[in-house]
C-alpha cells in the first residue's frame, strides 16, 4: 500500500525532526501512553533524535504490563485442569504470575494454545465438544470489542463450552489518574491511536478541558508519531490545550459506534487493578449479568487469595513514568527478558523490554 | 497496546471478509464494521477489521505536512 | 542458569539455546575444538583437514510450502560444512520415526534427501532408523551429521571478523520461517512464500574463487540474521552497524511479520548465509554471488566496527539507532 510506506518516508521524517527542533524551546515532558508507541519509538529510534529538551517517558498503555498476578494465577488454575482448552494471545505466554506461568505451565502438560484471534478459540470451542475452552482476555478498547464479538458469535452458535477470563482495560480514566498524581508532570500526551480509532476524540477531551494538558491521537509509523510529536511541541510553545488527532486516516472524531456498542452489550464498566498501580476506578470491564455465564472465574468457582507480587518490582512507578527501568534495583540483574521478574520485562512493549533490547543498560 | 495493519478487502462472505495486504491474504471477522465493503481500507487488529481507513485523508495530511514543514523550515 | 526444566525456549537458538551449551553441555565436554564453538568441528586426521558436524531435524509441519524436512535435513549439515569451506563429502542419516507415519511421506522426504544430497555432490553412505509407539516423536524426526575436506589455505571462523569489514547476505531473509508459520496462522500468499532452503556449497565456492580470504560465513538458521550477528560480533570481539534499508526482505514477508508482530531479523532462514569480507573484495564478491542462482539479491547489509564490540546496532530508516539484541526465547504471535 503506497501510502503506508510513506508514512516511513525517511526525507519526511527528517524535515519534521527539523521543524521540531527548530520550534522546541520549553523543557517538555511527553507520555506515549501506549506501549506499541513505545516499541515503534525504540525501533525507528526516534527517542535519540529529538532535540535535549524534549523527554519522552512510557506509560501504563500496556495491558500485559498492567494484568495483575490474580489474572495470570487464575488462567494458570483452569489451564491446570484436564477438561480445559486454554486459548491465549502470544504476549501473554511467558508473564510470571505469582509463582508460575503459562509458557511453564505448557512445558508441564497443560493444553495451552497461542491464538491470533479470539474467533480460532470459537472456532476451538466448536470442534471440542467435549472440552471446555477458556480464552484468556486481555487488552484495552482496541480488542475488547473483538472479544464481545467473539462472546456473541459464541451465544448465536448456542456455545456453551466457551468462557474467558476477564482482565481487560480502558484507557481514559487511567490517563485521569496519571494527571491527578502531583508527582507526574506531563506536558503532553501522545494518545494511542488504534485505542482512539474505537473510542474517537471525546473521551479525552477531559484532558485538555479540565486539566490543561495538550493530547495528540497519534499513529505508529515514524511519520505519525513525528508529526504527532511536532502537534504536541506546537502546542506547548504556543500554551495552547486541545485534543488533536493526527491519526485522522484511521481515527474518525467519532471512533467506531458500531462496535463500541457492541462492546457494552456484552461487558459493563467496573473498578480495575493495575499491577504495581493500585485500584484506578472506571478502567475495567466485566460480563453484563446476561452474559455472565461466560465467565470462566466464576464458572469453575476459581478463587485466587495469596496473589503476591515480588517486592523489588518497581513495574507500578515505571509505567506511571515515575521512574526509568535504571532506576529499578532488579533491572538488568535479577529481571531480564529470558528471567523476567515483572511483567514490564515480559511484554515485547513493557518499558523495560523496549529499553533492554533496544539498548539502554546500565553498563 | 495495538499492533493494527490496513488492508484491503478482496472478498466478503457473510460476517469474515478475505483481506489483502503486500500479497498476504488474511480472513478477519467484518463484525466490528459491517458496512465495509470490497475494495476499502480496514485496520486488521487480533483477526478482526476493527476500522475502516480513509485513503484520501492519507495523502490529504501527508500533503498538508509537506507544506508546513516547507513553511517552519523557510 | 536458573532454570530447573528445559524449556522450548532452550531449542529456539537464541539466549537460552546459547546458555545451555555454554553452562550445561561445553564445561562437561570440555575440549578446544568443542570450545571454539563453529558450526562445525575441524579436525586433523593423517594430515587432512576434515570437517565434522551434526544437525537434528524436528520441523513441525514436515512437508511446508518448497520443501520438506528431508530437504532440510541435507541442506542443514551440508551448509554447517559449507559455512567453514569446506567441500560437503559423507552424510549420515538418522531416523526416528512416530508409529503409523505414512510409507508414501518417508519415501517422499528420502527421494527429497537424495536429490539435495546430489546436488550437493554428497553421498548419504551410513544411517538408521528407530521407530517409536504413538506420540513420542511429532511425526518423524532426522538426524544429519556430516564430514567434508577443508581446502589448504581456508580459514574461516566465527572469532575472525575485523573492523571495516563488510557483512554481505546472499538475499531474501526470513522466507523459511514465515512460509512455516504462515501456514500455521492461516495467512496464505498470493505469491506463494516458499522456503529458501538450498544447498550453499556450490555459491561458497564460487565465493572462495573470488577470495580465499573470508573471513566469517555462517547461516542465519534460528534466531535469524540478528541472533547469528551477535555471536559473530561475540566471537570476534567486535561491533556491527547494520544499515536497515539495505537488508533484503520480500514485501510479503515484511506484511506477513508487521500482522504476527513479528522481526524479520529474527525469522529463520534455510539458504541463507552472512559472510563477513574486507571491504576491498565486497563489491566484486557480491557480483559475483548475483549470479549464483543462490545469491541473485546478494546485498551489503552492514560493516565491522571496533566501537561496542560484541553489540550489533541498527541504523534505521529515518537515521535513527537502535541496538538489535540476540533473540531471546521464540517469537510468538502477539496483538500488542
Amino acid at each position: 500500500m503506497k501510502f503506508l510506506s510513506a508514512y516511513r518516508d525517511a526525507a519526511l521524517a527528517r524535515s519534521i525532526l527539523d521543524a521540531i527542533r527548530k520550534i522546541s524551546k520549553k523543557e517538555s515532558k511527553l507520555m506515549e501512553v501506549c506501549g506499541t508507541h513505545t516499541v515503534a519509538i525504540f525501533r525507528h529510534g526516534i527517542r535519540d533524535l529529538l532535540p535535549q529538551n524534549i523527554t519522552l517517558i512510557s506509560g501504563p498503555g500496556c495491558p500485559v504490563c498492567v494484568t495483575p498476578n490474580r489474572h495470570v494465577d487464575e488462567a494458570i488454575e483452569l489451564c491446570r485442569r484436564p477438561d480445559v482448552i486454554l486459548t491465549t494471545y502470544g504476549d501473554m505466554m511467558k508473564v510470571p504470575g505469582s509463582e508460575s506461568s503459562l509458557a511453564a505451565e505448557k512445558a508441564a502438560g497443560a493444553d495451552i494454545r497461542i491464538v491470533y484471534s479470539t474467533m480460532e478459540a470459537v472456532d476451538l470451542a466448536r470442534e471440542n465438544p467435549d472440552r471446555e475452552v477458556v480464552f484468556f482476555a486481555i487488552g484495552f478498547e482496541t480488542t475488547s470489542p473483538t472479544i464481545a464479538a467473539a462472546i456473541l458469535r459464541a451465544e448465536r452458535e448456542g456455545l456453551d463450552n466457551f468462557t474467558v477470563v476477564g482482565a481487560q482495560k480502558l484507557v481514559p480514566e487511567a490517563i485521569r489518574a496519571l494527571l491527578s498524581d502531583d508527582r507526574i508532570g506531563i506536558d503532553g500526551f501522545i494518545c494511542p491511536g488504534h485505542v482512539s480509532a474505537l473510542i474517537g476524540v471525546k473521551p479525552y477531551e477531559f484532558i485538555a478541558g479540565e486539566f490543561g494538558i495538550p493530547a495528540v491521537i497519534t499513529g505508529f509509523e515514524p511519520v505519525d508519531i513525528l508529526q504527532g510529536i511536532y502537534m504536541l511541541v506546537r502546542q506547548i510553545e504556543k500554551g495552547e490545550a486541545r485534543v488533536e488527532i493526527q491519526y485522522n486516516r484511521s481515527v474518525p472524531s467519532e471512533g467506531n459506534p458500531h462496535a463500541m456498542d457492541l462492546l457494552f452489550k456484552v461487558f459493563e464498566v467496573t473498578d480495575a487493578l493495575w499491577r504495581g498501580i493500585g485500584c484506578i476506578p472506571g478502567t475495567g470491564l466485566k460480563l453484563r449479568p446476561e452474559y455472565r455465564k461466560y465467565d470462566a472465574v466464576k464458572k469453575f468457582g476459581i478463587e485466587i487469595t495469596d496473589d503476591r507480587e515480588h517486592p523489588g518490582c518497581k513495574c507500578g512507578d515505571i509505567l506511571r513514568g515515575l521512574k526509568t527501568p535504571l532506576e529499578c534495583g532488579l533491572y538488568g540483574t535479577a529481571c531480564l527478558p529470558e528471567r523476567p521478574v515483572g511483567p514490564c520485562m515480559v511484554s515485547v512493549e513493557g518499558t523495560c523490554a523496549a529499553y533492554y533490547k533496544y539498548g539502554k543498560r546500565r553498563e | 497496546m495495538c499492533l493494527a495493519v490496513p488492508a484491503r478487502i478482496t472478498e466478503i462472505r457473510g460476517n469474515v471478509a478475505e483481506v489483502e495486504v503486500a500479497g498476504v491474504i488474511k480472513t478477519v471477522g467484518l463484525d466490528l464494521v459491517p458496512e465495509a465493503k470490497v475494495g476499502e481500507y480496514v485496520l486488521v487488529h487480533a483477526g478482526f477489521a476493527i476500522q475502516t481507513v480513509d485513503e484520501e485523508e492519507a495523502l490529504k495530511t501527508l500533503e498538508l505536512f509537506k507544506e508546513i514543514m516547507a513553511h517552519e523550515v523557510s | 542458569m536458573a532454570e530447573d526444566k528445559i524449556l522450548l525456549a532452550h531449542g529456539s537458538g537464541g539466549k537460552l539455546s546459547h546458555e545451555l551449551v555454554k553452562e550445561l553441555f561445553l564445561p562437561v565436554f570440555d575440549n578446544d575444538i568443542l570450545n571454539r564453538l563453529d558450526d562445525r568441528a575441524e579436525v586433523e586426521a593423517g594430515g587432512v583437514r576434515l570437517a565434522f558436524t551434526t544437525d537434528s531435524f524436528v520441523v513441525n509441519p514436515p512437508f511446508f510450502p518448497g520443501g520438506d524436512i528431508g530437504k532440510l535435513a541435507v541442506c542443514g549439515t551440508v551448509n554447517d560444512l559449507a559455512m567453514g569451506g569446506a567441500v560437503p563429502l559423507y552424510l549420515s542419516a538418522g531416523f526416528i520415526i512416530e508409529e503409523g507415519f505414512p510409507m508414501d511421506a518417508l519415501r517422499t522426504i528420502v527421494s527429497s534427501m537424495r536429490q539435495t544430497a546430489e546436488e550437493a555432490g554428497a553421498r548419504i553412505v551410513c544411517g538408521d532408523t528407530k521407530v517409536v509407539e504413538k506420540g513420542s516423536v511429532d511425526q518423524i524426526f532426522i538426524n544429519t551429521s556430516g564430514i567434508g575436506l577443508v581446502p589448504e589455505g581456508v580459514q574461516i571462523s566465527g572469532s575472525l571478523a575485523r573492523p571495516g569489514d563488510k557483512v554481505i547476505i546472499n538475499g531474501f531473509i526470513g522466507d523459511h520461517g514465515m512460509a512455516v508459520m504462515a501456514e500455521r496462522q492461516g495467512l496464505s500468499f498470493r505469491d506463494s512464500i516458499v522456503t529458501d532452503s538450498a544447498p550453499l556449497n556450490g555459491l561458497v565456492k564460487a565465493m572462495l574463487e573470488v577470495s580465499r580470504d573470508i573471513h566469517v560465513l555462517r547461516d542465519p538458521t534460528r534466531g535469524g540474521v540478528a541472533t547469528t550477528l551477535n555471536e559473530i560480533a561475540g566471537q570476534s570481539s567486535v561491533g556491527i552497524v547494520l544499515e536497515e534499508g539495505a537488508i533484503p526482505v520480500r514485501d510479503q514477508v515484511l506484511a506477513a511479520c508487521e500482522i504476527l508482530g513479528f522481526d524479520p531479523l529474527y525469522v529463520a532462514n534455510e539458504g541463507k548465509l552472512l559472510a563477513v569480507v574486507p571491504a576491498e573484495t565486497a563489491d566484486l564478491m557480491v557480483e559475483i554471488m548475483k549470479r549464483h542462482p543462490y545469491g541473485k539479491e546478494s546485498a551489503i547489509i552492514g560493516e565491522v566496527v571496533a566501537d561496542h564490540p560484541g553489540r550489533v546496532v541498527l541504523a534505521t530508516g529515518i537515521g535513527g539507532k537502535r541496538i538489535v539484541d540476540m533473540l531471546v526465547g521464540e517469537q510468538l504471535p502477539r496483538i500488542c
